[in-house]
């Protein structure tokens, strides 16, 4: 029996009929728009229509296509943007005619024309097994490896394809059974891929931001939180990770966020070169764009239709790396169809399945063993937007449950410049342990000492802070004066970053290391003096003080950094000799 | 196609109308509803089977179930377009307001547009001046951007919005004004647009009133009417457009009352969990198309209910909006013109409109330098109200007198006074020049050499 369209309230409609299973693709309407079910209820079953149903009749036919909602994974997703359930938006405009999205358009997500020079890594004969690697194309700035979808399990290849130059639609090699290994394959969006092993994290993703490589870390495979309000830098520091991370590839999901915002990615990432391999930036980055004026429900889906791709490139061997600005925006989106679905909410609206959710989501994250033997990662690094920048509602205390690092934004350092506006007292990352032992082999053994130390400065700086908002600074001993001064020169010298200076943008580990050293051994060196009872305007000499703080811009090299330390140890020889005086 | 028309309303409550045994009915479709022929329109916000669910724009007051008669029209609400259109004034569905007569319409649109596919946007670059120091050089205001205007009841916000409708210019020359009166006293509307008419602006003027005493639903739609007709300006016709939607905050409390009454589970102080998207739904019209010649930038205002900056209008608009303006009952009160809070204000699109070629070459450092001491007078002035002000060290005591001067000479400014940039950058300079050298960290050597000999 056919099914038809009995009830319609926004995005979620109730067909009559129709045989369907959970999370079907269906096609809904004379539009023939695309959603899922959700809920099946004896004859009736519930709709997620991904576009606006606005026109939408009680009687339209809705049709099954036998699929569930699924990505299709292969040649040609790198360096494009798509809508949160995977179509391409250049496609999308050319089939809307111009710059607005009309609603019913089917098209695939990989271009079908472009011939691909495919390398084949077996031969009639061979057996081939799930997650095995059978052929690979260069793709933008790496290999792309295609491998035997899951569930194949020891198949004899029959039949090898002739010519090298391929399109996605052909076929690589036919299998015994009859089964044809592909130029892409799907996968459902909703369960994750599954790998042999997982294995533990112990590799940072460095990123060339002082405040998370020095203080707040996170390794390959980990999981961070980014909340903050509105306007506290969360785009901006996502942007900054695009940018700079040292991942193999990057799936950036705008979730319901700016459009402008994926425009500016758009536009600035393929003029950017990727410092490591010397490509531009957008031939390592895969953009999923479902903005806050794009339907509500597909944005739901975007999350999914993301860390899915993300998946099956760490399959590959790579690392990757997820942003997701905003998971909120995605909350919101699960509340909003909870709500039409007249279910029983829990804390402010939200479903009562909301922490599942969330902990589904930042659990696909990890570093593994593939079924191919190699190891790849995905990194989840989540944006949230609590309302009012109240970190106690439900989707930032929850998403904190689930991640390992927490850089907490600020609003108090945002509107004072302090860039990145991350607090160092409410932030922290889980992986300062793990991470140690590489810090010390391949930065430097006094890493994370020297870390340590500067923690320390701060933390002391911010109970000196509360005598200070009292009583002024006068008041406080010489040695703790300096402890304030010096915290100071952390904090702007340091923590802070300007993301558009050409200088400071990206800051490597060896330079962020000899900047701490700098400082540290400064404090060091100055404390010795202030127990001597040396004047404090003759330790923290102007110039002296005023070099540490711009050497971030000035020190372009790691001689330049060493030349501001040689500088500040000839400063304190010299006041060493007029103090011996 | 073949309007069916029903009678035997079951129920009506609030906004809202039950209708049973209806065929074929569209979502969201128009409704036209006459009761004693008076006419009123509504849409369909719920089909279950044949019963259907209306929303009267107007509302339901005088409404008898028995005599009223209800008209299926098959098509969205929509709003006539036509290059005629400017210095007319329309009520907030788009139907003539002013004595013209009716529009002759080229063609009619959807008021709820389509989304715009991000792969067809263009990154806006261009500096707007607006010839207010503090917008210019500290919240630079970008063509295609969305930049709201939070404010308090009693600020002036109206002589803010007029002031920069006015001064506002481009290279190519003046923008088209869609003003969209949302909920506002007769009073503001009067100032609003006799303030044009004075400088003879009137006539690039399109004016959508919804006025304090008019239908609370209809301003559901009033934003969507002004902005699908400034679209059609911009996208179709090549105009810049300045949109001035005033008061958003009218806009979000039509949505809660109706969403009350729809009886959805309410979010955050009893306003819609969609009230994100649907504000989105609004905001995001603003922006450049490729290929296009034209331009949407939008303005809205609202007002901070308590001045409450975290409440869910403002904190919502300012999750989706590219910053905002935000003004201070503190600087008001002491007579500062316009009270623009710096600190707590941001536009998020002026890093890439302004410099060597937008602007000038030191404006980004300029900026970044007075953000930051601005923020330093703050802390020093709540040390000074404590150890007192003589206790202060020389430097802290720079900070304070520049503060002041910041507030007085460069904040401050004539509703009619219109400065260049030029100008207004020569300010900042002389602003700076109340510091000592060693302070200004955030600019160049270069710069200071070149500029600050210059006012000094
Ligand atoms: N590292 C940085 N360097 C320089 N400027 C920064 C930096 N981080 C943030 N900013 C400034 O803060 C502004 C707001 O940042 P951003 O757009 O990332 O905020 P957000 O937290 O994403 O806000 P929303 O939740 O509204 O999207 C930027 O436009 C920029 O001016
Ligand atoms: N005490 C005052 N001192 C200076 N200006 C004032 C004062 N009171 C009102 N104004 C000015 O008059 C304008 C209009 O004030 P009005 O009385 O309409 O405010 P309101 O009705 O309280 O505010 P709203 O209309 O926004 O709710 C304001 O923009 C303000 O600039
Ligand atoms: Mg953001
Ligand atoms: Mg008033």
């Amino acid at each position: 029996m056919e099914a038809k369209v009995v009830k319609i309230n926004g995005p979620v409609v109730i067909a009559e009929g129709g045989n369907f299973v959970m999370n079907e693709m269906v096609r809904v309407g004379n539009l023939k728009l695309i959603g899922e079910v959700i809920g099946l209820d004896e004859n009736l079953a519930t709709i997620q229509v991904y576009e606006e149903t606005s026109g939408m009749k009680v009687g339209e036919p809705v049709e099954g296509t036998g699929n569930l909602l699924s990505v299709v994974l292969g040649p040609g997703m790198i360096g494009n943007i798509y809508d949160g359930i995977q179509r391409p938006l250049e496609s999308v405009e050319k089939l809307s005619g111009g710059p607005f999205i009309q609603k019913g358009i089917e098209t695939f997500p990989l271009d079908t024309h472009k011939r691909w020079n495919v390398e084949f890594l077996l031969d009639v004969g061979d057996v081939v097994n799930e997650g095995q690697i059978y052929a690979q194309v260069r793709e933008g700035a790496i290999v792309h490896k295609l491998m035997v979808p899951y569930g194949i399990k020891n198949k004899k290849i029959v039949e090898k394809m002739e010519k090298p130059e391929l399109t996605v639609k052909d076929y690589v090699y036919i299998l015994e059974d009859g089964t044809k290994l592909g130029m892409y394959q799907t996968w459902p969006v909703r369960i994750p891929r599954p790998v042999k092993k997982r294995l533990p994290e112990s590799i940072p993703l460095i990123t060339g931001q002082r405040v998370i490589d020095t203080f707040f870390p996170i390794a390959k495979g980990g999981t961070a939180a980014i909340p903050g309000g509105f306007g506290t830098g969360k785009t901006m520091l996502q942007h900054q990770l695009a940018k700079w991370a040292d991942a193999d590839i990057i799936v950036y999901i705008g979730c319901g966020e700016r459009g402008n915002e994926m425009t500016e990615v758009l536009t600035e990432f393929p003029e950017l070169q990727d410092p490591r391999t010397g490509k531009p930036l957008m031939e390592r980055t895969i953009l999923i764009a479902n903005t806050s004026n794009m339907p509500v429900s597909a944005r739901e889906a975007s999350i999914y239709t993301g860390i899915t791709i993300a998946e099956y490139f760490r399959d590959m061997g790579y690392n990757v790396a997820i942003m997701a600005d905003s998971t909120s925006r995605w909350a919101e989106a699960l509340r909003e169809l909870s709500g039409r679905l007249e279910e029983i909410p829990a804390e402010e609206g939200y479903p009562a399945y909301l922490a599942s959710r969330i902990a589904q989501f930042y659990e696909r994250a990890g570093y593994a063993e593939t079924l191919s033997g190699e190891r790849g990662s995905v990194t989840v690094i989540g944006a949230v937007s609590p309302p009012g920048g109240d970190f106690s509602e439900p989707v930032t205390t929850h998403t904190k449950r689930f991640v390992r690092c927490f850089w907490a934004l600020d609003r108090d350092l945002a509107y004072s410049r302090h860039y990145p506006a991350i607090n160092w007292n409410t932030s922290y990352s889980g992986f300062i342990q793990d991470l140690r032992a590489w810090y010390s082999e391949n930065v430097d053994e006094k890493f994370p000492k020297y870390r340590d130390k500067a923690m320390s400065i701060l933390e002391e700086d911010g109970k000196l802070q509360s005598i200070i908002n009292i009583m002024g600074e006068d008041v406080l001993p010489d040695s703790q004066k300096l402890v304030v001064r010096v915290a100071r020169m952390i904090k702007v010298g340091i923590l802070q970053q300007n993301a558009y200076s050409s200088v400071d943008s990206y800051c490597p580990l060896k330079k962020q290391f000899l900047m701490l050293k700098t400082v540290i051994d400064f404090y060091e060196r100055a404390k010795e003096f202030v127990e001597k009872k040396v004047a404090m305007s003759v330790i923290l000499r102007e110039d002296i003080v005023s070099k540490i703080m711009r050497m971030k811009e000035e020190a372009k090299t790691e001689e330049d950094i060493m030349e501001v330390y040689k500088l500040v140890q000839e400063h304190f020889k010299s006041v060493e000799e007029k103090y011996k005086e | 196609m073949a309007v069916k028309e029903y009678t035997g309303v079951k129920k009506a409550y609030g906004p809202l109308i039950v209708l049973e045994g209806v065929k074929g009915a569209a979502y969201d479709e128009l409704v036209e509803i006459e009761t004693e022929g008076k006419k009123r329109l509504g849409k369909v916000i719920t089909i279950d089977r044949d019963l259907v669910i209306i929303q009267i724009f107007e509302g339901t007051a005088q409404l008898s179930l028995p005599s009223t008669k209800v008209r299926f029209t098959g098509k969205p609400l929509e709003v006539k377009l036509s290059p005629d259109m400017l210095g007319r004034v329309f009520d907030g569905l788009g139907r003539p307001r002013d004595d013209l007569g009716e529009v002759v319409a080229s063609e009619k649109r959807d008021i709820n547009g389509l989304p715009m596919n991000p792969y067809s946007r263009v990154y806006p670059r261009n500096f707007i001046q607006t010839g207010i120091s503090t917008i210019d050089a500290l919240l630079t205001l970008i063509r295609g951007q969305k930049l709201p205007i939070f404010s308090g009841n009693g600020l002036p916000h109206n002589e803010l919005a007029v002031q920069i409708a006015r001064q506002s210019t481009i290279k190519e020359g003046e923008f088209v004004v869609v003003f969209a009166a949302i909920g506002l006293k007769n009073s503001d509307v009067h100032f609003i647009l006799s303030s044009f008419e004075e400088t003879g602006a009137s006539k690039n003027i399109i004016s959508f009133l919804n006025l304090a005493s008019d239908p609370v639903v209809e301003r559901i739609a009033t934003p969507r009417v002004a902005l699908t007709v400034a679209e059609y300006f911009a996208f179709d016709l090549g105009y810049h457009v300045l949109v001035i939607m005033n008061d958003m905050t009218n806009y979000c409390e039509a949505l809660r009352e109706l969403s009350n009454y729809r009886g959805e589970i309410p979010s955050r102080k009893g306003y819609p969990g969609y009230m994100y998207s649907d504000l989105a739904t609004i905001y995001e019209r603003a922006g450049i198309i490729k290929g296009k010649e034209g331009s949407l930038t939008q303005l809205p205002i609202l007002t901070m209910p308590n001045d409450d900056i975290t409440h869910p209008i403002p904190d919502l608009t300012g999750y989706i909006t590219e910053g905002q303006i935000v003004l201070s009952r503190d600087l008001h009160m002491r007579g500062i013109y316009p009270p623009i809070n710096v600190l707590s204000s941001l536009s998020r699109l002026m890093k890439d409109g302004i410099g060597e070629g937008y602007t000038r070459e030191d404006h980004p450092n300029v900026a970044s330098q007075l953000f930051a001491a601005y923020s330093r007078v703050q802390e020093v002035r709540s040390l000074a109200s404590i150890i007192g002000e003589e206790e202060l060290t020389d430097v802290d005591k720079a900070y304070l007198r520049f503060g002041e001067a910041f507030e007085k000479q460069f904040i401050k400014q004539d509703f009619s006074e219109n400065r260049n940039i030029e100008q207004t950058l020569d300010l900042a300079w002389k602003m700076l020049s109340h510091l000592p050298e060693e302070e200004l960290t955030r600019v160049s050597k270069e710069q200071m050499d070149k500029y600050l000999k210059k006012v000094k």
